[in-house]
């Protein structure tokens, strides 16, 4: 079951066109990621998700009914550009945002109670939000994003300008909701936080979906037949000559694949060479060479 | 409507709340109330009094005294020669010396004199108020010396003066509309409107501005609709305009009894004061004015006024602050940059502040009747007129107008809001706001 279906959706600016007939599928409870070089879309996609814009064409399905007003009630979104009512008071501001979600007073005040015990933040409630730091801050504006407990929590760039422990903070807490079956759907420039995080990823460019599915399938496709190997002793000269893109040092070496040879067929060759061997393993490409190499394809194209 | 409601609640009680509000609220009627009593006083007391010593060479002081005016004392000098006086008046205690030269052609040529130049002798500069002031009271000592010259009887002469006055009597209307009472009601009612459109209008449009560079905006439209924040506002801060005139109307005048209890006498010298430049005005016409005032104060249908008034006055606030709020979405991060987009809804709010003070003087003329029915200037123009009485007809079609265009702004600010509070970073034409109009959600 998917959560958000995008059929065919179509948005213009004016002459720009921001998102080219696009058709994607979130599916429910996976950490979702979205990339894309800046202005390829991303924002004005997740625009169209929270319902602030309409698609000019092509639908959009949230649960498998058209997105309709009520449904952004049922969705948090934190934008990459924080924002807070600086001189509201951080309890009176977070149940003022959470009533607009459609929350009853006092379902929202028990909520909130919560999140702040639960992040040790009590004495904060009756301090004005320019009074707390930049972190403090984050932490209050992701609050205010999960408070009215919703099924599809967007984050766009969630761990800009946070600190190391900040950030392994909301790492946790957002690995928790997934726990809790809450849809994820993530916005990133930071590669490595899609290895880590991503069940599956679009990648989107010039308003168009131009990669999705699971990361660890998307690796597959990806892959180059490279492999690494680690041994001790002395290997005959020329071993590799039926490999290319070799790179050998003392004890490695990493290659690739020439056409018709296999990694099991180089791996009988090397126990039969006589080194010992230590390690063999296939390096699949980064999330980061991927997304280089597309992204440069699809503008030549 | 729920959530509009909310927004409401938010943006009147967090500006309520301020110690800012709570302040201005308070103390803007003490300061005003200070500010006349303070003014009372320095039209009082900040003349000093000239004394002047007067040679007179004609000796018409044998025919009347030169009585002390209010600001000058004067004191004849029979003894001692002008030019001894010219350098020991200072050290006598005067700060100059009036000099009235002979006549030397006699009395009939001085009885036949319209004009006369005096000197009055001075090391400082005597001010042009004392000149005024010394040649007022001249002029009634030479005219009761020429009446005692020629032989009459100075109390017949002024038995001929009569004090006139003017009233207009309106023949279309039983109450008449006093044109006194129209212009008190219309100048304080249309500039109220202009304070009110000017104050929370710009207070509407800072505001927004705020949540746009503040980025609250991207939360905020992901959970309510722009046009619900966009009504949120101009209705939430409305209330606070209403809440605020509440609160004056009520301190305003408790604060000026208050005054009047504390220095009394004095204030109302100070306020009889006020109006004069000469003593040509002499009390009874003051007094002639005040009731005058007061009369027509009395005269005002206040129920009817101020529903009037509350009509234009929605409708002022509601068509301008959607247009500020308009504007304030439109503008960047750099204000500067974006002078330019307030000029156009500027203009018309100081255009009619203008036409109001004109109309206010000319009721009835053809421009009064076209600015109070163009919904961009009725609000300030046909309240200047309400206490002119404009027929009916006019009243119900300006009410019209001013709310068919309201709905029209609002409908066009929102189009402008919404596109406008997500643009960050770009420069604002005209041009782009006109797009801006038909792009769809």
């Amino acid at each position: 079951m998917d959560i958000i279906e995008i059929q065919n959706v179509l948005k213009t600016y004016g002459s720009q066109v921001a998102v080219n007939r696009l058709c994607l599928k979130i599916p429910k409870g996976k950490i979702f990621g979205l990339l894309g070089p800046n202005g390829a879309g991303k924002t004005s996609l997740i625009r169209m998700i929270t319902a602030i814009t309409r698609p000019d064409e092509g639908r959009i399905l949230f649960d498998g009914q058209p997105l309709n007003s009520a449904h952004p009630e049922r969705i948090g979104y934190m934008p990459e550009e924080r924002g807070l009512y600086k001189k509201m008071k951080v309890g009176e501001m977070l149940l003022y945002l959470a009533q607009l979600k459609g929350m009853k007073k006092e379902a929202a005040q028990k909520s909130l109670d919560e999140w702040f015990a639960k992040f040790d933040i009590t004495g904060w409630k009756d301090k004005k939000v320019e009074e707390l730091s930049k972190g403090q801050q984050q932490k209050v504006q992701f609050i205010s994003t999960v408070l009215h407990g919703p099924d599809l929590l967007i984050l766009d760039e969630p761990f800009s300008g946070l600190d190391p422990v900040n950030s392994n903070l909301l790492k946790e807490e957002i690995l928790q909701l997934h726990r809790q079956g809450v849809t994820i759907l993530f916005s990133t420039h930071r590669m490595e936080q899609v290895e880590e995080m991503c069940d599956e990823i679009v990648l989107i460019n010039k308003g168009t979906n131009i990669l999705d599915g699971p990361v660890k399938n998307i690796k597959q496709r990806f892959k180059e037949n490279i492999f690494e190997v680690e041994y001790e002793g002395e290997l005959p000269s020329g071993f590799f000559d039926r490999c290319l893109d070799v790179r050998a040092s003392e004890g490695r070496a990493v290659f690739r694949l020439s056409e018709g040879q296999t990694s099991n067929g180089v791996v009988r060759a090397l126990l039969d060479s006589g080194v010992r061997l230590v390690g063999f393993r296939e390096i699949l490409p980064s999330m980061n060479d991927i997304f280089i190499r597309l992204v440069a394809e699809d503008s030549h194209a | 409507m729920h959530k509009l409601w909310l927004i409401i609640q938010r943006e009147y009680l967090t500006r309520v709340q301020k110690r800012s509000f709570i302040l201005t609220t308070l103390l803007s009627p003490v300061a005003f109330v200070f500010f006349i009593v303070a003014v009372g006083f320095i039209m009082s007391a900040g003349r000093e009094k000239l004394r002047l010593l007067v040679v007179d060479d004609n000796r018409f002081y044998l025919h009347k005294n030169l009585a002390d005016a209010e600001y000058i004392d004067f004191e004849l000098d029979t003894v001692s020669a002008l030019e001894t006086l010219k350098s020991s008046y200072r050290e006598k205690g005067f700060d100059g010396v009036l000099y009235l030269p002979k006549f030397q052609a006699g009395t009939d040529f001085f009885l036949r004199q319209a004009t006369i130049d005096y000197q009055c002798l001075s090391d400082k500069s005597l001010g042009q108020a004392s000149l005024d002031d010394l040649e007022t009271r001249l002029a009634e000592y030479l005219r009761d010396v020429k009446i005692s010259l020629s032989g009459y009887d100075k109390s017949i002469v002024d038995k001929f003066s009569t004090r006139v006055s003017v009233r207009e009597q309106n023949l279309r209307k039983a109450d008449s509309a006093s044109s006194i009472e129209g212009m008190l009601l219309g100048g304080v009612m249309g500039t109220l409107i202009y304070l009110v459109i000017f104050i929370y209008g710009s207070m509407v449009m800072r505001s927004v501005m705020e949540e746009k560079n503040n980025r609250i905006m991207e939360v905020m439209v992901s959970s309510v609709r722009p046009f619900q924040l966009m009504m949120g506002k101009i209705i939430g801060v409305g209330a606070v305009g209403l809440t605020q005139f509440l609160i004056w109307a009520i301190l305003l005048p408790v604060l000026y009894f208050l005054a009047l209890l504390l220095v009394g006498g004095q204030l109302m010298e100070a306020q009889q004061n006020m109006p004069t430049t000469g003593p040509e005005v002499d009390p009874a016409t003051v007094e002639a004015m005040v009731s005058d005032v007061s009369e027509a104060l009395g005269r005002i249908n206040y129920p009817l006024r101020i529903v009037q008034f509350i009509l234009f006055f929605l409708g002022g606030y509601v068509l301008y602050a959607s247009l500020f709020a308009a504007l304030g979405a439109a503008m960047g991060d750099d204000q500067n940059d974006s002078q330019a987009l307030t000029l156009p809804v500027t203009l018309p709010v100081l255009l009619s502040f203008y036409i109001g003070i004109s109309v206010l003087s000319n009721p009835n003329s053809s421009m009064a009747l076209w600015a109070s029915l163009f919904p961009l200037f009725s609000p300030i123009v046909m309240t200047a007129r309400l206490g002119f009485d404009p027929p009916w007809w006019q009243l119900v079609l300006s009410v019209v107008l001013l709310y068919a265009s309201c709905v029209f702004f609002v409908w066009f600010s929102g189009r402008i809001y919404r596109v406008g509070v997500l643009m960050y970073g770009k420069k604002v034409t005209f041009k782009e706001l006109w797009k801006w109009l038909w792009y769809r959600d």
